[in-house]
């Protein structure tokens, strides 16, 4: 797996005196699905936004991302954009119910989609939208086509955002939350969906999830996110089965499973903005802190298989 | 288990002057109208009635600097003697329009059944003319003067008032909270009074705010009309209108009272909207 | 021992009007429960399941159609018309926190309302109350003086959770009370809410969509699908082996680590204005035969603590455990 898809590096990001996305890197290879995980405010949908051109002005970012044969998207333009999105870049929202136009049927704007994107005649989009539809598991297609986003349920309407975002092969599938808004048993038919649909197209996928046993069942990657920061980067299996940053772990701990008998979840909470060490932001959190982690920076280091910042990182379970 | 506190989140009232320059350069307008009516006796070079046959219609500089009109009366004291009586005019029949649509919206929100449907067709029929309209129809009744213009202004203006105020009350009735605390049984009147109107009130003055304008330009539509206040008061629609037969010859005449009027409306306008946008928090929440 | 609640064959159906004609939502449908005193169950349920109509139905905010529910022995509906005794005896704690706080009073008038209501302590005890019950979910006596606007989910969530607590209730109502939340709230949350109940020997009932939650905090669960309660027992028992296929598939999907992606259900949930003859879930089961197709299945015992509504559970044998 070396034809790297995605390579971004020190993507750091400032709202006017705050500082979301402090230095981020991350790399993703051709087909592969990588897991952004961590609590609100950790920047994990700020990076999806950011690497589909989709920040307002408000925004002042530094650091590259290579793409592809793009060498910077950072530094795109709108019209380089324009070329990008929803052709080699695409994204699934978390609440498909708003992202889809309520006044028109779920079928013009498929056909739309490609009409604009692959120019394809009225006729030609039709099919193919009708074809497109069935291959995310939409019964009935052709009638459902005549449907108002309304008309369909939650899982119906992500069903056809997938479609939507699929159209034209996208080769990097971004997914925020896909499935937060639905119910438990619609959650898996979805994630399955993404995984198939983007796994036939030799496509990558970055989802973004709040849930790492989720995560665990869906990605081959994984990178931790706290405050912007990453603290633990690396495959899957590693990182989840042998946590070695205090809070990938912390993080591990709060999550219930049937059966959990006890939590121990972190003291406290996420210190605003302007309160922010200088340092490892978790520092304010974590058990095993010390003076040198609020100060300085870990690095990103290559440890036991994965990539992790840490002065003091814990042991091998 | 740990004790959490809860930093408070900065204050962003602070800023709004140094965020907002229109919305202070508004405010400056404003507050120098209203030093201009507070303190007309002192600031105004002459007294606004005195009539000179030596001076009539003398164009602005001089000794008169914004002019004589036709009686020979200094428009400058007269413009600032009459920023006392919009002022005065717009704010009273704003606050007597408020308050009657504070009390018609309450009760129409929260009414229910036949009682709801006439208060409601009552607040459609106020709607359905034109605020000057209504104030003309009122003068008509009530008679001319300061007073009756003030009554008749405020009186037209219950209608959009109760409106909002309906609207609010519909929606914070709505509210869980207001579900809350019926679950707790605490009684219908004590619910209204500590849940619902605290939520209308802080509307309602931002409404107000809004229209004060509205009401500074009724009135003085009213009075260049001359149904409004009565001559020789130095009011600015008065001016406009004796003004308007020597347009031609000695535009100072209605032209500056005209300036004085647009100013005070727009930096009104101005105010009104940035306090709404500032403090709505409908407008609010995309920020 | 009278049960603290009991439903009989509830129902409530809601009339909507679609295309001019009047048809019949049917948001409960032959609900059978029983809370004691001091129990703590979850109600599960995905959306469209009913899940908060009984919640109002428990709360008397919303009369049944038929069937009876009946607090302590007596309507629902009666008790709470009464007098005080009712709302001051079940707390409520709302899935949107902040939505039942009135955003223009301070924490402090918050939770004072409900002590001087009920008449709890005198006005010059409250401030000292309100800093004990703040100190009870873990915040610190200055939060106070905040409005819920200037504090995050899950402390606003602890804010509504002292207010419940103001009138000394013996139950408590939870929609969803860690739903939405991060994972570090939530487990903190939970771990309250967990002691809570130990140390006042709270009545809870819970409502909640996911599993794991249900199995944290409740000794009991009440699985719910399309109106009506499919499989009820002892958490633990019924999630290690469900008897109802319903229970079996939601069991199933939820998330675990390095676990194969949950197999989905086949079909749609139907629409409860037009239920399939027979047991509703019919359509999407895996192990549905010819009956059951003809006969809808009513709530009917496995055991002295299991309960489902199947006519082929999945677990043959339910000895006494």
């Amino acid at each position: 797996m070396n034809d790297i898809l995605l390579d971004v590096r020190d993507l750091t990001l400032d709202r006017g005196e705050k500082r979301i996305l402090d230095r981020v890197s991350l790399t993703l290879a051709k087909g592969e699905t990588l897991a952004l995980v961590g609590e609100s405010g950790a920047g994990k949908s700020t990076i999806a936004i950011a690497l589909m051109g989709l920040l307002g002005r408000s925004a002042t970012t530094s650091g590259t991302a290579r793409f592809d044969d793009q060498p910077d998207l950072l530094s795109l333009s709108e019209r380089g954009w324009a070329a990008l999105r929803g052709r080699k870049l695409a994204m699934v929202f978390q609440d498909a119910g708003a992202a889809l136009n309520p006044s028109f049927t779920v079928g013009r704007q498929l056909a739309s989609v490609l009409r604009r994107q692959l120019g394809l005649s009225k006729f030609e989009a039709r099919s193919r939208a009708v074809a497109l539809m069935e291959s995310v598991g939409i019964n009935d297609a052709e009638g459902r086509m005549t449907a108002y986003p309304h008309q369909l349920s939650g899982g119906m309407q992500q069903r056809v955002m997938v479609a939507i975002a699929l159209a034209c092969n996208p080769d990097l599938l971004f997914a925020d939350e896909p499935t937060s808004a639905l119910d438990v048993t619609i959650q898996a038919q979805i994630i399955r969906l993404i995984l198939e649909q983007t796994r036939a197209r030799g496509a990558s996928c970055i989802f973004v999830l709040h849930d790492l046993a989720l995560a665990s069942q869906s990605c081959d990657r994984i990178v931790v996110l706290y405050a912007g920061q990453v603290m633990e980067a690396g495959p899957t299996e590693v990182v989840l089965r042998d946590p070695r940053h205090p809070y990938t772990r912390l993080l591990q701990s709060c999550v219930i499973e049937i059966g959990t008998e006890d939590l121990t979840p972190p003291e406290g909470s996420v210190p605003p903005y302007d309160q922010m060490p200088a340092g490892c932001r978790f520092s304010t959190r974590c058990p095993r802190a010390d003076a040198r982690c609020a100060a300085e920076r870990p690095p990103l280091q290559p440890v036991a298989g994965r990539d992790l910042a840490c002065w003091h990182p814990e042991d091998a379970a | 288990m740990a004790v959490i506190d809860v930093p408070r989140k900065r204050g962003t009232s602070h800023g709004i002057f140094r965020r907002r320059p229109f919305f202070t350069l508004a405010c400056l307008v404003v507050l120098f109208f209203i030093a201009c009516a507070a303190f007309a006796s002192w600031i105004a070079p002459y007294d606004p009635l005195a009539q000179s046959i030596d001076a009539m219609m003398q164009p602005p500089g001089g000794d008169h600097l914004l002019g004589t009109d036709s009686y020979g009366q200094d428009i400058l004291s007269r413009i600032i003697h009459g920023a006392r009586y919009a002022l005065l005019i717009g704010l009273g029949s704003v606050l007597l329009g408020a308050t009657g649509g504070l009390i018609l919206g309450v009760a129409a929100g929260l009414s229910k059944g036949w009682v709801e449907w006439v208060l409601v067709r009552i607040i459609d029929a106020i709607l359905a003319l034109p605020s000057l309209i209504l104030a003309v129809a009122f003068i008509a009744l009530l008679g001319q003067g300061v007073d009756k213009v003030t009554l008749a202004v405020g009186l037209s203006m219950i209608g959009p008032f109760s409106r909002t105020v309906r609207s609010d009350v519909l929606q914070v009735k709505s509210q869980l909270f207001v579900e809350a605390a019926g679950l707790m049984a605490i009684p219908r009147l004590h619910i209204i009074r500590r849940h619902i109107l605290p939520n209308i009130i802080f509307p309602l003055c931002v409404q107000v705010t809004v229209r004060v304008s509205e009401a500074v330009l009724v009135s003085a539509s009213l009075s260049f009309l001359g149904i409004g206040v009565t001559p020789p008061t130095p009011d600015w629609g008065l001016m406009i209108s004796e003004g308007r037969g020597f347009v031609s010859f000695a535009p100072w005449m209605s032209g500056m009272p005209g300036l004085a009027l647009a100013a005070l409306l727009i930096a009104l306008a101005i105010m009104g909207d940035g306090i709404r946008e500032e403090y709505d928090p409908k407008l609010r929440q995309g920020r | 021992m009278t049960p603290l609640f009991e439903l009989r064959e509830v129902e409530k159906t809601f009339e909507i009007r679609r295309k001019g004609k009047k048809l019949g939502l049917r948001a409960l449908d032959g609900v059978r429960l029983t809370i004691t005193q001091g129990a703590s169950i979850a109600l599960v349920g995905e959306s469209g399941s009913g899940k908060s109509t009984l919640l109002r139905v428990l709360l008397g905010l919303t009369p049944p159609t038929e069937g009876v529910a009946l607090y302590q022995g007596r309507p629902i509906a009666q008790v709470r018309a009464e007098n005080r005794e009712f709302a001051r005896n079940v707390a409520m704690v709302y899935q949107d926190a902040r939505g039942s706080l009135n955003p223009r009073m301070t924490v402090e008038a918050l939770i004072t309302e409900p002590l001087r209501h009920f008449g709890i302590c005198t006005a010059a005890q409250a401030p000292a109350r309100v800093r004990a019950l703040l100190a009870r979910v873990g915040l610190a006596p200055e939060v106070a003086g905040r409005f819920p606007s200037e504090m995050s989910g899950g402390q606003v969530r602890r804010v509504a959770i002292a207010r419940a607590l103001a009138s000394e209730p013996t139950v408590l109502v939870a929609d969803e009370a860690v739903s939405g939340l991060d994972v570090s709230s939530q487990a903190q949350l939970l771990n309250l809410l967990r002691r809570l109940q130990a140390e006042m020997g709270l009545t809870l009932i819970f409502i909640t969509h996911d599993l794991g939650v249900a199995s944290y905090l409740c000794a009991e669960i009440a699985i719910m699908y399309l109106g009506r309660i499919v499989e009820t027992g002892p958490t633990r028992a019924v999630l290690d082996a469900p008897a109802h296929p319903y229970a079996r598939a939601l069991r199933k999907a939820a998330p675990e680590f390095f676990a194969p992606l949950a197999e989905p259900l086949t079909g749609e949930i139907p629409s409860p204005i037009d239920l399939p003859p027979g047991c509703r879930f019919s359509g999407r089961c895996a192990y549905a035969q010819a009956d059951c197709r003809l006969t809808d299945p009513a709530l009917l015992r496995l055991n002295d603590h299991r309960a489902a509504a199947c006519l082929h559970p999945l677990t043959q044998s339910f000895a006494n455990v």
